[in-house]
């Protein structure tokens, strides 16, 4: 997130797209919530009518894997009424003609005829979003979790910028990280480009440095491949030897039927985790890892704070620390690392080598914790990215072009599946599924249909069905709302059984690598 | 207006233009008692417990529901306002039934401190026994409505904090009772389990099931975390009892959560403490896990890594690193590919 929580509950006018807030951040959806009723307008764009919405001066329903055209259209809006913020365009952004070209090529009739949201909804909205400032955006999965993902995100920053809404308290762009510790994994440079601090493997000085840090020679300066690679280069063979810490990759991955084919065909693989889970039955070899509050260490959350996490109690059995396990492989092979705690790993490791968390040391991370970039010791922490200049130099405006969804419903899957999460469980319920209670209040998966759908169909609510797409078919309850609308599937996927990922398709946007689960093609019909 | 001043117990002292009474006395380092108070949102003014004396007024005033003016004169410590305080105390006593014994929150109770600072324990009226009944039926919160003394600061947390609005104010006279809509058990209402509504109630009236007969408040350990589930990263108190986590509430007034926990993070701790939890290595051998000692697989996997590497070379290595763990535990992942094994074949669901 550009911007901070503490930001939302004094905004003056928000704009939600693609998060469901109230269910997969509720805190956040509080503030959000008492900024409504303090009087702030907000704007939310959803396929579905979430309960957020329900507050909303507007509701934009847009259709699923829409969003480009919708934020082009805006846009295209703002630029021919003349409502976008020159000033700020002109001294802190460049690629403005060639946005300009192309959202022109989006007027509100042909982004209608694509959202499904009226023409006149559109420039409503591109007005009432110019008419204060800043606007505040916020957006979660529902933007990322599509084959043009990058896109979506590219599109939400060009609309916040055209607005001139970047860089201020209370505006920004401010995606919520899905998980606790998102945010953090991506700092700590477990991504096959970069190292801690988005520092990249093929910038020679940044290798000459890690070398030098962590006693070795010849860094390998080819960056590596992505999760989805990974689990297709063990069914090539490419991949022998696979590392799987703590991912319940068998339920969360896409096509679950596909993933356990490629898990199956690994040579060697090693997890660790705090449970058996569908995903360590694959394994060569298992670590039992100490779980949250059993070990000291830091969160990172989704606006850049990094927090303590203390330990509680002891870890049951033998199970150890994750960091543990893995200097305990090092040395075997050859490598003594001087770090012996999270603290040490983070004071004299993490915080010398990623120039912008310089300034945490664990000493300085109490209450609330920091916020980076903090460059040095003295060095408050930062709230609001962006202010008075890009951290990059100017804003980049850039062009996209909508593309639909790799799978479109047709004749034979006539419905769209989009999934997410819901309020009392979290991913494969590995966790949630064992805390006491939570069991009680959601049991298990339903595939939510709209009253129009399951009147078409005959279909009644709580009656068993079958939902199928090309991967495969699971048998589920049907939860006939109105929040959905007709033509749209929604599920979750914390229910082994009904998981919506056997379901779900493989196709990922070409530069995150992040997986359609917002958009594939289905059947419903009675069992 | 900066430099305005009155009277606090016959000093002279500043405030801020808008402040109340309490605000201002808080300021001045001078505590008065509340109940039904809950800071940042409009006062009730429902306990009157906090009221004082202001000079030249008839009445006895509620601090936190009036504002100071310039050269008011406010006593705190009056016989007359320990007298109101008293006797009100003594009929919000006396309209419940505070068995303390057997209250989970003995120990950690606004209305018992009152009773103990006034010395009242409300027998010199009748006492009632017949209250609505207890509703034990929803899995995370234990309603007893004998303790409850409508001081209405769950009804204001669930309609101002987390805008959850599932409760209010029902009925009236003697049967009035804090309601959700259509009167249902909480699992039956629009109520979400955010716990917002136990975290500011004063008494017992509202507590933790999980928490029952687990440890009193001077037993228990807090210690300041960060919620595990979701990346909004709530800060959270754990009150652990014998190396065990028997309560979670939210770090009032911290970044970022300002006092807010969800269902997730204040009641879903437990699963750390589930008999499936992984608690040796295991290898598998013919199809089957079997236990192993540390040495014993850790020995397996560097050997097998190595002989992968050497086969194959280094980039016929993948892993996934943990969203959910600390991020030393990342960090060590992603030396342990690039340092040693000479792989950037590594990744996590950065994108979930
Ligand atoms: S648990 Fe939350 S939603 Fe439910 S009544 Fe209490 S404050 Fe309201
Ligand atoms: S339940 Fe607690 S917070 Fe709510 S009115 Fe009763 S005593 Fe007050
Ligand atoms: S308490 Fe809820 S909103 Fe807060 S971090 Fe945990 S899961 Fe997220
Ligand atoms: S605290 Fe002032 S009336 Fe309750």
């Amino acid at each position: 997130m550009t911007n901070s929580f503490a930001e939302f509950a004094k905004a003056k006018m928000i704009f939600v797209i693609g998060s469901n807030m109230t269910e997969a951040h509720p805190v956040a959806a509080s503030f959000v919530k008492q900024a409504v009723l303090a009087g702030a307008p907000l704007f939310v764009a959803d396929p579905r009518r979430t309960a957020l919405a329900d507050m909303a001066e507007q509701h934009i329903p847009i259709r699923v894997g829409s969003d480009v055209a919708f934020l082009n259209g805006l846009m295209s809006v703002l630029i021919t009424e003349d409502l976008y913020d020159k000033a700020y365009v002109e001294s802190r952004c460049n690629g403005f003609e060639e946005l300009r070209t192309k959202v022109l090529e989006y007027p509100p009739e042909r982004a209608a005829e694509i959202s499904g949201v009226s023409a006149e909804t559109i420039r409503t909205v591109a007005r009432r979003l110019a008419s204060v400032k800043p606007v505040m955006l916020m957006y979660t999965l529902g933007i990322t979790e599509h084959t043009c993902g990058v896109n979506n995100v590219l599109s939400c920053a060009n609309l916040q910028m055209l607005l001139g809404n970047v860089g201020f308290e209370c505006g920004g762009v401010n995606p919520l990280r899905g998980q606790n510790n998102v945010q953090g994994a991506c700092d700590m440079g477990a991504l096959p480009n970069v190292f801690p601090g988005y520092q990249r493997v093929d910038n020679a000085e940044a290798r000459a440095k890690f070398e030098k840090a962590w006693g070795v020679t010849s860094l390998p300066d080819k960056p590596g491949i992505m999760i989805p690679q990974m689990l297709e280069g063990l069914a090539s063979g490419k991949i022998k030897a696979f590392y799987i810490f703590g991912e319940n990759l068998a339920n969360t991955e896409p096509d679950i039927r596909h993933v356990e084919h490629c898990l199956e065909s690994a040579e060697f693989i090693v997890c660790h985790d705090i449970f058996p889970t569908e995903t360590t039955r694959f394994a060569h070899v298992i670590f039992p890892a100490a779980a949250w509050s059993e070990n000291d260490g830091t969160f990172t959350n989704s606006e850049r704070r990094i927090s303590r996490v203390r330990t509680a109690s002891p870890p049951p059995g033998e199970a150890k620390p994750n960091w543990w396990i893995f200097r305990e492989i090092a040395r075997r092979m050859g490598h003594m690392w001087p770090s012996k705690s999270a603290r040490e790993i983070w004071d004299n490791e993490v915080s010398v080598l990623a120039p912008s968390m310089a300034g945490v040391k664990y000493n300085r991370i109490r209450g609330n914790g920091l916020q980076w970039p903090v460059p040095h010791e003295e060095h408050p922490g930062t709230p609001t990215l962006h202010k008075h200049r890009f951290t990059s130099g100017l804003g980049k405006l850039v062009p996209v072009e909508w593309t639909p969804p790799a799978e479109v419903p047709d004749s034979k899957y006539p419905l769209v599946l989009s999934t997410g999460r819901r309020l009392y469980h979290y991913h494969t319920r590995t966790q949630t599924g064992r805390a006491a209670g939570l069991n009680d209040l959601l049991s298990e998966e339903t595939a939510d249909i709209s009253p129009l759908d399951a009147a078409e169909l005959g279909i009644g609510h709580g009656e068993m069905i079958r939902v199928a797409s090309r991967r495969g078919e699971v048998k589920v309850k049907a939860n006939v709302s109105d929040r959905i609308p007709k033509g749209v599937v929604w599920m979750a996927f914390h229910f082994r059984e009904a998981c919506a990922n056997w379901l779900t398709n493989p196709v990922f946007d070409p530069v995150s690598q992040t997986a359609e689960y917002k958009a594939c093609a289905v059947r419903i019909e009675k069992t | 207006m900066s430099g305005a001043t009155f009277t606090l117990n016959g000093r002279s002292v500043p405030f801020k233009l808008g402040q109340s009474i309490l605000d201002a006395a808080r300021d001045n380092g001078v505590h008065i008692p509340t109940l039904c108070y809950l800071k940042g949102l409009a006062p009730s003014g429902a306990c009157r417990i906090c009221l004082v004396e202001v000079k030249g007024a008839r009445s006895l005033m509620a601090a936190c529901s009036t504002p100071v003016a310039p050269e008011m004169d406010v006593a705190t410590e009056t016989p007359r306002v320990h007298e109101a305080r008293r006797l009100n105390t003594e009929l919000l006593l006396a309209a419940g039934r505070h068995d303390c014994l057997l209250c989970e929150a003995n120990g950690d109770c606004g209305l018992q401190e009152l009773a103990y600072r006034y010395k009242v324990d409300g027998s010199s009226f009748p006492k009632r026994d017949d209250f609505h009944p207890v509703e034990d039926i929803n899995p995370f919160i234990v309603r007893d409505f004998s303790r409850c003394i409508l001081c209405g600061r769950c009804v204001q947390a669930c309609n101002q904090l987390v805008v959850n609005r599932a409760i209010s104010h029902g009925y009236r006279g003697k049967g009035s009772k804090i309601v959700t809509g259509g009167d249902t058990p909480y699992h039956q209402s629009d109520c979400v389990f955010c716990g917002q509504c136990l975290e500011v109630c004063p008494t017992g009236a509202l507590t933790e099931k999980k928490l029952r007969g687990q440890g009193r408040p001077w037993e228990t350990k807090r210690i300041r975390t960060t919620c595990p589930y979701c990346g909004v990263g709530c800060q959270m108190w754990l009150y652990v009892k014998d190396n065990r986590i028997v309560k979670v509430t939210a770090v009032e007034g911290a970044a970022p959560n300002d006092g807010r926990l969800c269902v997730k993070g204040r009641f879903g701790y437990d699963f750390i403490y589930s008999e499936e939890r992984l608690k040796t290595p295991l290898i598998r051998e013919n199809g089957h896990f079997r236990e192993a000692s540390w040495d014993e697989a850790l020995n397996l996997v560097a050997s097998k890594f190595g002989e992968v590497i050497e086969k194959h070379g280094p980039d016929a290595i993948a892993g996934v690193s943990c969203a959910r763990s600390i991020n030393e535990d990342s960090y060590q992942m992603q030396k342990l590919f690039r340092a040693v094994f000479k792989t950037n074949n590594i990744d996590h669901c950065a994108r979930t």
